[in-house]
């Protein structure tokens, strides 16, 4: 379970807060209009910028000082998710070991990943000599081997075509059927929210909101996602 | 937005920074302790600072003169071979000074090409030795880097104002004056200021060319005062002076360029409407002619010599090659073991460490080679040491230019995947190996090529401190010379010549060799 108890973020002119909790595999898209400060929410639940005041919460234990890579998140961004220069067999790897001595089992785990998400015999390969879509699929693949109970997206999807965006999120929803992790989705895209997060929280005026059902949310907006959403 | 992902070890940078910084203002003071107030500066010293001034002002100056036409020639003409001539444009900064010496001696000097030329026709000879030779050594290693900065220039006004000035009917004479002469105006002041500023610590140059009451830089000053008369508070006033005339013109230069002169998109042919005029063409053909003729024959020379004296190498050139080799090695491990932490102390935002690597610009070889003799003698023998002490030099000379190259690379390296880096838990040496190696691998290359060339070609530190037993390549070169033994001094140049070289290719083409994405 997340809790963001009594946070408080601010950087130059943008303040933004946030008190609420999150029940463990819920799926939440986040939404609001462009600088509400979508993208800074995730950016402190996963580490990458100290909130002012308040503290992030998993299973009750404080998390607000500990580094990134040793939160139960796994996050995807909106570019630069693989490392070029590295084949798709060892940026799935780095999900199990950052650096890279994997076990036998670990390499097995690494491969079942691939064939999971549909590259099966595309270990040996560069991301530059894959489409869009196969390299987002080789960033699933880590996701589904780091096994941590909570998803942070920040739109790594958003350069995708939307019929390609769609497989990429049912794609998502299937492997967290099988995780039971927690989602935590930014998006641009009402329909994203619809396709596969029951709830959504929303970041207007300063505040992120606690998570309410999508649907009715989207069909009677309040006037700040009225505008938003146009 | 959310920026300063932590795991950028910033203690080895700073650390890497504070050893550069004391190994040059450490030596600087320990220099300094040693002047005597009541030594003085002698009627010779004061000599040698004019004509370190005068030989700088008249470098800077010629070069630039000839730039400018050279540059203009290859800003609007296209021609076979033009991308090769720029290229070379580029290697006198990896050139062994010794080297391309010996090169104008064969054309210019007594036996030379020139005087052979003027003696078949009954005229008098000229002499390469003295204020002129000096010259002449500098416009040529300098001449390539003004066209190079001009070029620079030229490639950046925009294509859209020369097709502008077309459609306006200028002649060559109204571009000229409208779009070229604004940009004149602007580069070749940091043009000269940068050669200038390089003139002045001029070493090898001097002690192969010049010498003599007439013809002593400071530098040479510093070292014959350390050398010949062992008087250390003569050669500590004079490093001071010598640290006070390159800092300040070195600051200059500084704040009149930016100094991103490795030349990035100089290979593009601007396409100009103007200059169809026969004698415009034949003008810039000539100019081309004459200043590649300049550089490549000396060079041809050198080649040519050197394949004959090549046949029967004295022991001491093969055993002073592989002492060369050592230095250069060492030295450029040394250098990349400042320059890697430094670049990734230096690649969240600007630091105080970036502008360290900048001191080495105005520091002097023969300062600091001064200073660590005066520290080591109490403890060790000097001259033992006379072969490490040159490649820690040579590293720290190479630093700046290093930095140059890798600083940028690695800042990108840290913005694209920084947080990525994080969230996936790497750190210290994993990210080092996995990620920031092999991702700066083409700059990292072309800098340990740089710095191991630089270190290859050095004759510095090592004429200061070698005894006679040992010698590097280029000073085993030097005493060949001195002993006019010139058929070995050839052979030696050339393997000089293909060390510098071959390292510069070896360590570049590393770098770039699996270079993907």
């Amino acid at each position: 379970m997340l809790k963001l108890e009594s946070l408080t973020i601010a950087q130059g002119d943008f303040a933004l807060s946030a008190d609420f909790e999150v029940t463990a595999g819920q799926r939440m898209a986040v939404i609001g209009p462009s600088g509400a400060g979508k993208s800074t929410l995730l950016s402190v639940i996963a580490g990458f910028f100290a909130p002012v005041g308040g503290r992030v919460l998993w299973q009750g234990q404080d998390m607000t000082g500990t580094a990134p890579g040793k939160r139960p998140i796994a996050m995807l961004f909106q570019d630069a998710n693989l490392f070029p220069h590295l084949s798709v067999t060892q940026n799935v790897g780095l999900g199990l070991r950052p650096d890279l001595r994997l076990s036998a089992e670990q390499k097995q785990a690494v491969t079942d990943a691939l064939d999971r998400v549909g590259l099966d015999g595309f270990g040996a390969r560069k991301p530059a000599a894959l489409s869009g879509g196969q390299q987002s699929r080789v960033a699933l693949a880590r996701i589904l081997v780091m096994n941590r109970p909570l998803l942070l997206l920040d739109e790594p999807f958003a350069a995708l075509g939307p019929a390609l965006k769609a497989e990429m999120l049912d794609l998502v929803a299937a492997l967290l059927d099988e995780t039971g992790a927690t989602l935590m989705m930014v998006s641009h895209d009402p329909e994203d929210a619809r396709r596969i997060a029951p709830h959504t929280v929303l970041v207007a005026d300063g505040v992120a909101h606690a998570p309410q059902p999508t649907g009715p949310l989207l069909d009677n907006p309040p006037p700040s996602l009225r505008a938003y959403l146009g | 937005m959310a920026v300063g992902p932590v795991a950028i070890r910033r203690w080895p940078g700073i650390i890497a920074a504070t050893v550069v910084v004391a190994l040059i203002l450490g030596t600087l003071l320990a220099v300094g302790l040693r002047a005597e107030a009541g030594a003085g500066l002698g009627p010779a010293d004061f000599a040698a600072i004019r004509f370190t001034v005068w030989q700088a002002f008249l470098s800077a100056t010629l070069s630039c003169l000839i730039a400018v036409p050279v540059a203009r020639a290859l800003s609007r003409r296209r021609f076979a071979g033009r991308g090769l001539l720029i290229l070379l444009l580029g290697a006198p900064f990896i050139l062994p000074v010794i080297v391309a010496v010996m090169g104008l001696i064969t054309v210019f000097g007594r036996n030379g090409l020139l005087n052979g030329l003027l003696g078949a026709l009954g005229l008098p000879e000229v002499s390469i030795y003295g204020l002129h030779g000096v010259v002449l050594a500098h416009v040529f290693f300098n001449l390539p880097l003004a066209t190079r900065l001009i070029l620079q220039g030229w490639a950046a006004i925009p294509a859209e104002r020369f097709r502008l000035a077309a459609q306006l009917g200028f002649g060559s004479r109204d571009t000229f004056r409208v779009l070229e002469l604004p940009m004149l105006g602007r580069v070749l002041p940091a043009a000269w200021a940068v050669i200038f500023a390089i003139c002045l610590s001029s070493f090898a140059v001097a002690l192969t060319l010049g010498g003599g009451p007439r013809a002593t830089t400071v530098e040479l000053a510093i070292y014959q005062a350390f050398r010949f008369d062992f008087d250390l508070g003569k050669a500590a006033l004079l490093s001071i002076v010598q640290i006070a005339m390159a800092g300040s013109a070195a600051l200059v230069a500084l704040k009149l360029s930016r100094l991103d002169g490795f030349g990035g998109g100089l290979d593009r042919g601007i396409r100009r409407w103007d200059g169809h005029g026969r004698g415009l063409r034949l003008a810039d053909s000539l100019f081309i002619a004459l200043a590649a003729t300049f550089l490549i024959l000396p060079l041809g020379m050198v080649v040519l010599r050197g394949i004959g004296g090549m046949a029967d190498l004295p022991a001491s050139v093969w055993a002073a090659a592989v002492n060369s080799i050592w230095v250069a090695l060492v030295s450029t491990v040394l250098m990349l073991c400042f320059a890697l932490p430094m670049a990734v102390a230096a690649s969240g935002k600007r630091t105080v460490v970036e502008a360290v690597g900048l001191l080495g610009i105005a520091a002097s070889p023969l300062v600091i080679g001064t200073g660590l003799f005066i520290i080591v003698n109490p403890v060790a023998d000097p001259f033992a040491l006379a072969l490490p002490v040159t490649a820690l030099v040579n590293a720290v000379m190479a630093l700046p230019f290093a930095l140059r190259v890798m600083i940028p690379e690695t800042r990108d390296v840290v913005q694209d995947y920084g947080r990525l880096s994080l969230s996936l838990n790497m750190n210290g040496w994993t990210w080092l190996r996995l990620v920031l190696l092999p991702r700066i691998r083409a700059p990292l290359g072309f800098a340990a090529g740089l710095a191991a060339a630089l270190s290859m070609g050095d004759l510095g530190v090592i004429a200061l401190f070698a005894d006679p037993e040992t010698a590097t390549l280029p000073l085993q070169m030097y005493r060949l010379m001195g002993a006019y033994r010139m058929q070995s001094a050839a052979g030696a140049a050339l393997l000089l010549l293909a060390l510098s070289l071959g390292l510069f290719w070896l360590f570049d083409k590393g770098g770039r060799g699996r270079a993907e994405a």
